[in-house]
Order: structure tokens, then sequence, then C-alpha cells
């Protein structure tokens, strides 16, 4: 920072401010203020800015300001090499890193036409049904959190640190895994992997019968989120709102489903639907979700067991060269449809990295969500959302 | 005179309820030489001072981005951050410590400079992760400030990226051992 005033806060607020103090609600027009939320505050995930306008208690409007975030990564990622994208694509969305991964690794695989073999897809979807149990838990902790319910969270957090367990045996990293490659994955899932998983998935349905024990059935929570934060199905699909937000209104859209991947077309399981598109619906969806991840990781577990061990990585130059074109993938992230375009000119880097961000489509709709509800319903609408601002803001 | 062993004074005053009293006196004296010898501490100021800023460091709720969830991690059941006496405190004027986890962008850093302004002294800086160390992996963008220590001053450096709350609650011990040489009272020249 070399000026002091570049260190002054933006000024953006004080206009309106004014306005508000001038008197523009002489002429019988409600009386607003308004009220600044974030980028620092406890109940926002992150980064996040809103700048509410209240009559009093009840929420006029709301204005999201994003970018505190933002890092240029789709700038960034024209400097590197196709393989060095990877590490980047795990820190947009930091709480699903196997699904960024995969939305990228996809996108570059069609592009330069490489055949992944079977067991690295077997392995890539364990990862990634893993990795949304792993956000889906964040959500319903944070969520909990939000509405001033502390236990679930620690709860959540337990289940979390036994995936971290099992990521960290497969790549080294708990976080941040980078672990699909070009190609495949980086490395075949070390021995004792597939037990400690197996141990995980059948403590699973006790664990969500606890969450279910100590917030679904709380009578507190149903009050706070029930009927709260309407979103009709014709604003969510104006919106182009993917992911549990969506399906809470009844879509029935899952891109596993609706375009299947990978090997998701094998698999076994059914896509949940809310009924009443509030924030309970969005809550309970996750928990749902949760249910179905398990299933699908069940299967592909046994899937690999009978497929036996065997390649895990395609033939890709070390200095990968894609030809020159443009490539779109997208996957279910926990979060919504998440898309990758990538444009090589068929050099060693990519032309153009475009990421498609479900929590940063899904946030647009927060205002239409919030307006007429009190203040204290905002952060229940608010967390329902469930953004990441690493993904937001890019 | 002696009455059945009570102790008689000279000045001609006795009875039980004289002896009753005098016990009852020496039985106090010995109570507080007792409670002064359990409860009353000397030392110096400064090693009272540092130990209880160092017992009870609260660091700022402030996650940034990625770092943020491992910073959450430390202070969960597995790593039981609380122990060291470490509580998250959401407002900066509670809070002794500020954790900056994540990246700082350059329309983030004068937020962050504003709040750690607004932190009551004594105040320490911890940066955690590449990225507030130095930029990290986003260190060529241009929107990315190289490292928090450009706009506040830095105390603990955690590298990691992220760190693993391992590495986060080593950062903490090293800041209670530099908080241990710290001095409170000034020296005359």
């Amino acid at each position: 920072m070399s000026t002091r005033e570049s260190l002054s806060l933006e000024p953006e607020l004080e206009p309106r401010l004014k306005l508000v103090e001038a008197g523009s609600h002489a002429e019988g027009a409600p009386r607003t203020m308004i009220l600044n939320m974030g980028p620092q505050h406890p109940s926002m995930h992150g980064v996040f800015r809103a700048v509410v306008e209240l009559d009093g208690e009840t929420i006029v409007n709301v204005r999201p300001v994003v970018g505190y975030l933002h890092r240029g990564v789709e700038k960034l990622a024209e400097a590197r090499t196709w393989a060095q994208v990877i590490p980047y694509t795990d820190r947009l969305d930091y709480i699903s890193a196997m699904n960024n991964n995969q939305a990228y690794v996809m996108a570059v695989e069609k592009l330069a036409g490489i055949e992944v073999p079977e067991r690295a897809e077997l392995i890539r979807v364990i990862m990634a049904e893993l990795n949304r149990i792993q956000s889906h838990l964040m959500f319903v902790g944070s969520f909990g959190l939000d509405l001033g319910a502390y236990t679930p969270f620690l709860y959540c957090f337990r289940e979390r640190e036994a995936i971290y367990d099992l990521f960290e045996m497969a790549c080294g990293a708990r976080l941040t895994t980078s672990y699909l490659r070009i190609g495949g994955v980086a490395r075949d899932l070390p021995e004792g992997f597939l037990p400690k998983l197996k141990e995980l998935l059948k403590a699973m349905p006790d664990h969500i019968q606890e969450y279910n024990n100590v917030l679904t059935g709380n009578e507190i929570f149903q009050a706070r989120t029930k009927g709260v934060g309407y979103l009709s199905r014709e604003t969510a699909l104006a919106y182009s709102i993917t992911g549990p937000m969506l399906r809470a209104a009844g879509v029935n859209y899952d891109v596993r489903k609706a375009d299947p991947y990978s090997l998701y077309s094998r698999f076994d399981f059914e896509v949940p639907l809310g009924q009443n598109s509030d924030s309970f619906d969005r809550y309970y969806l996750r928990i749902l979700e949760m249910q179905q991840s398990v299933r699908i990781v069940e299967q592909a577990v046994k899937a690999l067991e009978e497929l036996g061990p065997g390649p895990i990585q395609a033939k890709v130059s070390r200095l990968l060269k894609p030809p020159a074109g443009e490539a779109y993938a997208h996957i279910e992230s926990p979060k919504g449809d998440l898309g990758c375009y990538v444009v090589s000119d068929g050099g060693t880097k990519p032309y153009r990295f475009r990421w498609r961000p479900p929590s940063f489509i899904n946030l647009q709709a927060l205002p239409e969500m919030v307006r007429g509800w009190k203040i204290a319903d905002f952060i229940a609408i608010f967390a329902g959302v469930d953004i990441v601002l690493g993904e937001v803001d890019r | 005179m002696e009455v059945g062993g009570q102790h008689t004074p000279a000045d001609g005053s006795s009875g039980p309820v004289y002896y009753a009293q005098e016990q009852i006196r020496k039985a106090d004296e010995r109570f507080w030489e007792e409670e002064v010898k359990r409860n009353v501490l000397v030392a110096p100021v400064d090693a009272i001072f540092n130990w209880a800023r160092k017992s009870s460091l609260w660091p700022f709720t402030f996650g940034l981005a990625c770092c943020a969830i491992e910073m959450m991690g430390s202070s969960m059941a597995r790593y039981d951050f609380d122990r060291l006496g470490v509580f998250f405190r959401s407002s900066p004027r509670q809070a002794d410590v500020m954790i900056v986890a994540g990246t700082v962008t350059r329309k983030m850093a004068p937020i962050v400079r504003r709040l750690y302004e607004q932190m009551a002294e004594p105040k320490y800086v911890v940066a955690m992760g590449a990225c507030a160390i130095s930029g990290g992996p986003f260190r060529d963008s241009y929107s990315v400030m190289m490292g928090v220590d450009r706009i506040i001053p830095v105390d603990v450096y955690v590298a990691g990226c992220p760190p693993r709350p391992e590495a986060l609650i080593e950062g903490f011990l090293r800041l209670r051992a530099k908080i241990e040489r710290d001095s409170v009272v000034k020296k005359r020249a």
C-alpha cells in the first residue's frame, strides 16, 4: 500500500446515506435505513458483504457486494501449464476441492481426447461423493451455527475429520487435495483406505440420524426455517439457479442424471426433491443428498473391488499440448451445476480458462428471497444459499 | 494462678471467655498465614502480565479464504484449541490476536487494516498460510496483496497452503514464547 487514502473505506455508501437523511421518505414514503453487514461479520460466510435496506425490521432491499476475495484465478491460469491449473481449482470452492478438480480435468480431457481408465473413474467418483458429503456437512454445521445451534457444528466436524483422514491417506493433503490429474488420479488408493472408508460408510447413517435428532427435529430450528425465504420455481429457473436450491423448488435437475458424466449412469441413486422451496427444504435436501452419496460410494467401492488392480492414469504427455479448440465440461458440484470452459491455442498453456461458479449464480437470487422478511430471517435465508466466497469471487 | 490448665494473664483478666478469644485469635493468625502462603504470589510484574496475556489469547474470527476452514478445524473437538485458552471472538474489540487466514486482496486490505486498528492493545497478528505470508500461489495476480505484512505488523508466520491445525497450534505456541519475552515495565534511560 503506497498511499494513505487508498486505505480509506469505499465511499459508495455515503451518497445513499445522505439521501436517506435528507428525507427521501418525506412524502409518505417508507422510512428506510441502511445496515451494512460484512465483509467481516460472524454470520457472513467468508468475506461477503450485504448492504441491507430496512424499513423498521423488515428488509426492503439487499445489495450483495462481492469481490473481496477476487484473486484473478482465470487470468492466472493463462500463465500456467495445463497441469499447473489443477491446484488453483482447489482453491476456488475450497470446501469441495475434488469436485473442482474433476470439472477442470474433465474439460481438458474432452479437449485433448484422453480416455480415463475405469479404475481412475471409480476412484474419482468415490472422492467426489466423499467431498460432497464433506461439503454438505459443512453446510449443515454452519447453518446450525448461524441459527444459534453450536452442537451440530461439532458433530459435523467429527465426520469431516474422518473424511479428511481418508483424503490424507490418498493424497497427503486435507483440504486442498489436488488429487485428480489430467487422464486419471495422482496415485492409487493406499492400503487400508477401503476398510477405513467402509467403516465410515457403515457409521454414516447413525451420524445422519444424530443431526436429525439435534437439528432437523428441533422445534426452534423448524420455526426459524420453515416457510422462510420462499423462492418460486419460475424465479429460480429465471435466475438459472442450480443445485440443492433449485431442487428445493421442486425442479428435478441434477447434472449426474440430466447429463451423466464419469460413471454416474452406472449407479443407482435418487435425486431428492423439495416441495416448499424454503430454507428448511434447502437444508433437509442436503441431509438427504448425503444419504444418496453414501449409497453411491458403497456401490463404487463394490465396483472397485470387483474390478481389481489396474492402471489409474492414461498416457498423457508431461507437457500436454491439446489441439486448438474449446471444450466445456460440467459436473454436479455440492453447490450446483459447476462448469469449466477451456480454450486451447495448441500451446502448453490454456488460452482461456472460464469457471461457471454455481454459488455466485445462486447468490443472485438473494434479494428476491429476502425481500419482505425480517432482518433476523436474513441469516436463515442467506445461510441456506451455501456460498463459498472463493468460488463467488474467483 | 492456674485453674484447670487455664492460663490467667498478669493483668487480672481471666476466665474461659478470654481463653476462647485468645484461641480464636491464634487460629485466625495461623489461618491467614496459611492463606497468604497459598494465595499471595510475589513475582516480577513482567512475569505476571506475560503469564496472563499468553494464557488467554483470544483470536478474532476472521476467515478470509481456505485457511479459515482449517482455523475452524483447530477449534473443533479433535484439535481443541480451547485447551490453550484460545477462544474465538467475533469482535475486534474483544480480541487479542488477529489470525489472517487467507488471501488478502487489494479490495480487502483497507478493511483488514481498519479491523487491526480497532483491536485493543496489546495485539498480535498471526499470518496463516502462504497467501497471508507472501501472496502464495496468487502472488502474481493483479488483485492480490503480496503478504499481509505490507499493511499490518506480523508476529508469527505459519507456513502451509493451508497449514494443518497442528501447524496453527505450533504458531500459537511460538506466539506464547514471544509474549513471554515481552516487557511491560518501561526501562528508565
